[in-house]
């Protein structure tokens, strides 16, 4: 084999080093450079509008990320990574605030937030599966209530102002400036998490997920690792808030709400439950889900649907309906996401003619 | 005064830990029968109180057949959700079934948003009389006969699952599914008709909830409040679930009389709830009364 474009369309690796090789083919490889070079010149070509969203997927799918190591990977539910996602931000806002420099602010509020974590994965000790998804209810509740109390760290309801991110003097806040500090970060992050799953604890956490009685029985210490996935996960969604926070410059308690915390889940269930690259692209999707809402309900506007559903003050609600409508359609007709979809498409291109 | 405030929290406690019950009895019901963790029994009761409101105020149904009508129409409604929703699903993973819950929460709560606002809307007036006193405390007529509504569904669970062909059949499905199958039950009527009846009774909850406050969207916030109760009775326990609400339901009011009287944080009802889950998790997982699977986490 080659050539890569040659490659059967199934999973025919022959040794160890071919399974863990960080992009499948060197094509792969060429065209996530190519594609992280030419978001390089991004700002040069695109409105504020588009970086804008640009940035707001860049740092939402570092925390979808997050939580895919988590849901898909460990095979644990969370119903509470928005507040995660929060307290990172509060975080990083509370130590710019103290004269820490931002970019460490950043990475220390990804730790911080990983104390947490760590701290609310502790009931994954003892329980797992609906009672675990209920206990990261339960953390979803207490942090959202303990952000509104806690003024010092937080500015209780009227929020915290976050410092514009600076870098050896330099300014890097506006759209086109600050969209490289966000590409770093994914870039990076999603590294990373490439790099962790073939790594001996990434295959230890897809061994849990699997079949854990199996895993123990190999030496996998279970406890350690179910609780390990809490803080990668919140460790992501911590970066993901803190790089929010000093983009918007100013973080509130507001939003941080359960709905949040399920969009990240349908993120990553339109993505791809275990697909690192299915989390970009879920938060793609789950980022232009909105936006074309109200593209289409525009286009509408003053059309016979529009009269009789007054589309433009139900616009929220819409939205809302169709991130739930979105997640049941997508776990009914295409349970493995769109990383499953594009995997198909490949198949077919590969075998042109001849498809099966 | 104190102790007729607290005498008076107590009775609130109990009369709102019923509800808690009965909703936490529909929730162990769908689990129970269909192992299904419903995220959406919450949005149960806010379809159920809007569609009785939307009845009485512009229909001027009598609110004896309003209510009829919401509640077999809420019937219906959690056939079709279980036959359209959860049907395709079955097999697979719990994080599935569980998201999928999810979503339709969100779905039906926005819908009800869109289609009623945001505010809160009063019922038209039932009662003649809007307080009773009893033995000096004042008690909301409303919930007398939540009161009264609420320990009638409780009877009526139980003699369901006692003495019923059907509840006896739900009760086989429960214990093991194939064992009821090759005794003739159709498992698929009966995960349907667990659906139907619990977004019934949740209804009618929902229907009282709702004479009591107002409807409004605060009342699916009842099916996340339900997960603290039916964990602290154990997930697979009916019973279980009327005694973890009750608790829960005075546990909330003995806490805001603490807030009140002593530690004045404020909003510390809201919270406890979780905070005792949290707690019940990590020290009995199964709950008071629910089965222990054995089996190491």
């Amino acid at each position: 084999m080659a050539i890569d474009t040659l490659r059967p369309c199934g999973d025919y690796r022959t040794s160890y080093k071919a399974d863990q090789t960080i992009f499948a083919t060197r094509l792969t490889m060429l065209f996530c450079v190519a594609g992280v070079v030419l978001a390089c010149f991004a700002p040069f070509f695109f409105s504020r509008y588009i970086l804008s969203l640009m940035i707001q997927i860049g740092y939402l799918g570092i925390a979808a990320l997050g939580l895919n190591i988590l849901v898909g990977f460990s095979g644990q539910i969370s119903v509470g990574h928005a507040v995660f996602f929060g307290f990172g931000g509060f975080a990083s806002a509370f130590l710019a605030n103290k004269g820490v420099p931002v970019p460490l602010a950043i990475v220390l509020a990804g730790l911080w937030t990983t104390a947490v974590g760590l701290l609310f994965g502790l009931p994954a000790a003892r329980v797992k599966g609906l009672y675990l998804a209920i206990a990261t209810l339960a953390a979803q509740f207490i942090l959202q209530d303990f952000f509104v109390r806690a003024e010092w760290f937080t500015g209780g309801t009227h929020g915290a102002m976050a410092a514009p991110f600076t870098l050896f003097g330099y300014d890097l806040s506006g759209d086109d400036r600050y969209f490289y500090v966000v590409l770093f970060f994914v870039v990076v992050m999603y590294l990373g998490a490439a790099n962790l799953m073939r790594s001996r604890d990434g295959r230890a956490l897809i061994a849990v997920r699997d079949h854990y009685l199996s895993a123990e029985m190999m030496g996998v210490n279970l406890t350690k690792y179910r609780t390990m996935a809490f803080g990668i996960s919140s460790f992501y969604a911590g970066i993901g808030g803190a790089l929010y926070a000093h983009y918007v410059g100013f973080m509130s308690v507001e939003g941080l709400d359960i709905l949040f915390s399920i969009q990240f889940l349908g993120m990553i269930i339109i993505g791809g439950l275990g697909s690192i690259m299915g989390s970009l692209m879920g938060t793609i999707f789950m980022v232009l889900l909105p936006e074309a809402t109200g593209w289409l309900a525009s286009a509408l506007s003053g059309s016979v649907i529009d009269q009789v559903l007054h589309l433009k003050d139900g616009l929220t609600y819409m939205r809302e309906m169709l991130i739930g409508l979105t997640i049941i359609l997508f776990l009914i007709f295409e349970p493995d996401g769109l990383a499953h979809r594009w995997r198909l498409i490949k198949a077919y291109w590969k075998l042109y003619p001849f498809s099966y | 005064m104190q102790s007729q405030l607290l005498l008076q929290l107590i009775v609130n406690g109990l009369i709102i830990g019923t509800l808690y019950g009965v909703v936490g009895m529909c929730f162990v019901l769908i689990y129970k029968a269909s192992q299904v963790v419903n995220f959406a029994q919450g949005e149960f009761l806010l379809i159920g109180a809007w569609t009785c409101w939307w009845l009485l105020t512009a229909w001027n149904i009598p609110f004896f057949w309003g209510f009829l009508i919401a509640v077999c129409f809420m019937m219906v409604f959690g056939i079709v959700v279980q036959m359209v929703v959860l049907r395709p699903l079955i097999g697979e993973p719990i994080i599935s079934v569980i998201m999928v819950t999810i979503g339709m929460s969100i779905f039906f709560q926005a819908l009800m948003k869109w289609m009623f606002g945001t505010f809160a809307q009063p019922f038209p007036p039932i009662f003649s009389v809007d307080k009773v006193n009893i033995l000096g405390l004042q008690v909301q007529t409303a919930y007398l006969m939540s009161t009264g509504v609420s320990l009638a569904i409780m009877a009526g669970f139980a003699w369901f699952f006692k003495y019923s062909r059907l509840g006896l059949a739900m009760r086989a499905t429960a214990f093991s599914q194939q064992v009821a199958q090759s005794l003739g039950i159709s498992v698929r009527q009966v995960f349907a008709l667990s659906w139907g009846i619990s977004a019934a009774v949740s209804a009618v909850a929902g229907v009282v909830v709702g004479i009591v406050n107002g409807v409004s969207s605060a009342l699916s916030y009842f099916g996340i409040k339900v997960f603290p109760a039916v964990i602290l009775g154990g997930l697979d326990s009916v019973f279980g679930a009327v005694v973890g609400g009750l608790i829960m339901g005075l546990l909330e009011n003995l806490a805001q009389y603490f807030d009140s009287q002593y530690l004045k944080w404020g909003n510390l009802y809201e919270i406890v709830p979780f905070y005792a889950l949290i707690i019940i998790l990590m020290i009995k997982p199964y709950g008071l009364f629910g089965t222990r699977d054995i089996e190491r986490v």
